[in-house]
């Protein structure tokens, strides 16, 4: 434990330092070699950052939406964005992939630090494009392109010059595995991505997402349109996909956030209200509304 | 109890009563157009054979035929197509997906809704104003093509924006959020979401173009064509020397005079007629030949639906 820690001092500052880490100082930290199986701490600062919201203001037009907003995503870890209707989750982590460039004006304020380059999403001089391509989304209806299914997984790695067949083919393999989805469309990769059941088409959406080897997913409500049984399944999805990406996912159910998430963050009329682990959050908040909602009070 | 049975009775019955006036109605109109385009097979169908096809108009009743005039048509639509198509699909998408939405756009939006309501006959005036005299491109097939395009370029916009504006906005989120440019998003999307629509609305407006006569007269086209024109690479009649002056270019023809079927129609409908020498099966003879133009693009229209409704849900 304290081995684990000392490491892992150098990689709390490592996000706020100008350029790129070296090599050693990866996310991999806690697998070098010699380490005794060094566990994943559950306190939000034990973990890297992916990015870091630093005074988030957004408005739509003249409607801010969310209001100075500042919290640190952690690295290969779930982050629930809860709160009720309206407060701007939806708003939140629609600025992550600046779809809000989508539309005239809507307008940014603070900083959102992808980590480790430190670079910031939504500066007017980054390339939308660029977070597009290195930041997924799931939305909250499943949103399949009108095409095969293998298209519609293929198509994200298309937009990034993958030419080659195999390649393509390999990815979407690749994908639609890690989506859970495989076993169940593997026959029938040239059928149209809309004949899937709905939760197999969120599922699809998710293979959609991975086969760009994101940095972040951002799921917005993705479980919403879905029966429990596609909802139980995404969640496993979500778990598993942990290992291998930040996640932040919108989600209006309790149980949900507090099954999948490591961290939880509350907000309230645009603001942040509470950011914890989300055993915290939810056992021990330290916010009096926190409770409020948690306990189904209000939202 | 009772008064929810009465007014569920009621509903029925009005129901009823729809159901037999929309019927009545559509029986009332497709026999109307059954019964005129009946009379017109029957008078012209028994004048159609290969003579008629194939020949230029004549004095003659019995030798008379329709060739310069539907190999006019065919041309015209060419230039119309060519140019009032892709014009007209790009200003939709411009205007749908990329303007801004401001006064001016609403401005030009308006009036291009206003120009799929002008008379065609004010586009004639236009052409011959414009084309003809201001850029001397004389009576010529391209100033009949470009007329007709003019025609139809509001439709073709319009219908490419009413289709563009039915794909659902997330269809175009899911594309921009992995990565998509605002042309690939076009490209590998939006346009063949829409093809279906687009087609449609183009090959309507080019069924109606086909059948324009006001405009084309208005320009000047001719009602006595006797020959065609010179197709590509055809060599170019001997000088008075007799030596061999080369040949014509590959768009010598779009400079050509022409006629069109339905101008062709109206001067034989127009002609007085004497014992043995009758016009009026010619002039309905070149009727059906339009209506086959017609009913073949129609019949493209709803092929190219069928196919991307099949492939295009959500
Ligand atoms: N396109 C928009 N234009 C203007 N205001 C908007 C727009 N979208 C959202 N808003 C406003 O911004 C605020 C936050 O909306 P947002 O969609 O982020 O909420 P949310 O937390 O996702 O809600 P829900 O849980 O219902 O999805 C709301 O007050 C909403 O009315
Ligand atoms: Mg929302």
């Amino acid at each position: 434990m304290v081995a684990g820690k000392a490491l892992m001092t150098p990689d709390r500052s490592s996000p706020y330092r100008p350029s790129a880490d070296p090599p050693s100082g990866g996310p991999i930290s806690l697998d070098l070699p010699g380490l005794p199986d060094a566990p994943r701490p559950a306190a939000p600062e034990a973990a890297r950052i992916k990015a870091d919201v630093r005074g988030l203001s957004f408005y739509y037009g003249k409607n801010q939406a969310v209001k100075n907003v500042s919290l640190a995503f952690r690295e290969r870890s779930v982050t629930a964005l809860i709160g009720p209707s309206g407060c701007g989750k939806t708003t939140l982590l629609r600025c992550f992939n600046r779809m809000h460039d989508l539309y005239p004006a809507n307008r940014y304020e603070g900083q959102i630090l992808l980590q480790p380059s430190g670079i910031n999403i939504i500066d007017r001089h980054v390339s939308p494009i660029e977070m597009r391509m290195r930041i997924s989304m799931v939305f909250q209806k499943p949103n399949p392109f009108p095409k095969s299914i293998f298209e519609n997984v293929a198509y994200g790695p298309r937009l990034r010059g993958v030419r080659s067949r195999s390649e393509l083919e390999g990815r979407v393999e690749r994908a639609l595995k890690s989506a859970a989805l495989w076993e169940e469309v593997r026959d029938r990769l040239r059928k149209p991505g809309y004949d899937l059941s709905g939760g197999q088409q969120q599922r699809l959406c998710i293979a959609r997402a991975l086969a760009v080897d994101p940095e972040i997913v951002l799921f917005d409500e993705p479980t919403s349109a879905l029966d429990p049984i596609a909802t139980s399944r995404i969640e496993e999805l979500v778990h598993e996909l942990k290992s291998k990406v930040t996640i932040i996912i919108v989600t209006h159910n309790m149980q949900q956030a507090a099954r999948v998430s490591d961290y939880t963050a509350f907000m309230y009329l645009g603001e942040l209200i509470e950011y914890d682990s989300t055993a915290t959050v939810f056992q021990n908040p330290s916010k009096p509304l926190t409770e409020q909602y948690i306990s189904g009070h209000f939202g | 109890m009772h008064d929810l049975d009465r007014i569920i009775r009621r509903g029925r019955r009005n129901d009823r009563l729809f159901n037999v006036l929309g019927a009545t109605l559509a029986v009332v109109c497709l026999t109307v157009l059954g019964v005129l385009v009946a009379q017109l097979l029957i008078a012209g169908i028994p004048r159609i054979d290969w003579q008629f096809l194939t020949s230029f108009p004549s004095r003659k009743a019995a030798r008379a035929g329709a060739l310069s005039a539907w190999v006019g048509s065919l041309l015209v639509m060419l230039i119309t197509a060519s140019t009032a198509i892709p014009l007209g699909i790009a200003a939709g998408i411009y205007l749908e997906e990329y303007a801004r939405k401001n006064w001016f756009t609403n401005l030009i939006e308006i009036n291009i809704a206003n120009l799929a309501g002008v008379p065609s006959i004010i586009y004639g005036l236009m052409a011959l104003g414009l084309l003809v005299y201001q850029f001397r491109l004389g009576q010529s097939i391209l100033t009949a093509g470009l007329t007709l395009g003019f025609l139809i370029l509001p439709v073709v916009i319009v219908a490419t924006r009413e289709s563009l504006r039915a794909i659902p906005q997330y269809m175009r989120e899911a594309a921009y959020a992995l990565g998509a440019t605002r042309l690939q998003v076009v490209r590998h999307h939006l346009l063949p979401y829409s093809a279906g629509g687009i087609a449609t609305g183009v090959i309507i407006a080019m069924s109606r173009a086909i059948g324009e006569t006001a405009p084309l007269v208005t320009i000047g086209a001719l009602t006595y064509i006797a020959f065609l024109p010179p197709a590509p690479f055809s060599p170019l009649p001997a000088g008075p020397d007799g030596a061999s002056p080369g040949m014509y270019g590959p768009f010598a023809w779009i400079m050509s005079p022409f006629t069109v079927l339905p101008i062709q129609m109206f001067a034989w409908v127009s002609r007085p007629s004497s014992p043995g020498n009758d016009f009026a099966p010619n002039a309905a003879a070149a009727g059906v030949i339009l209506i086959v133009f017609t009913l073949g693009l129609n019949a493209a229209a709803i092929f190219v639906r069928q196919r991307v409704r099949r492939r295009v849900k959500w």
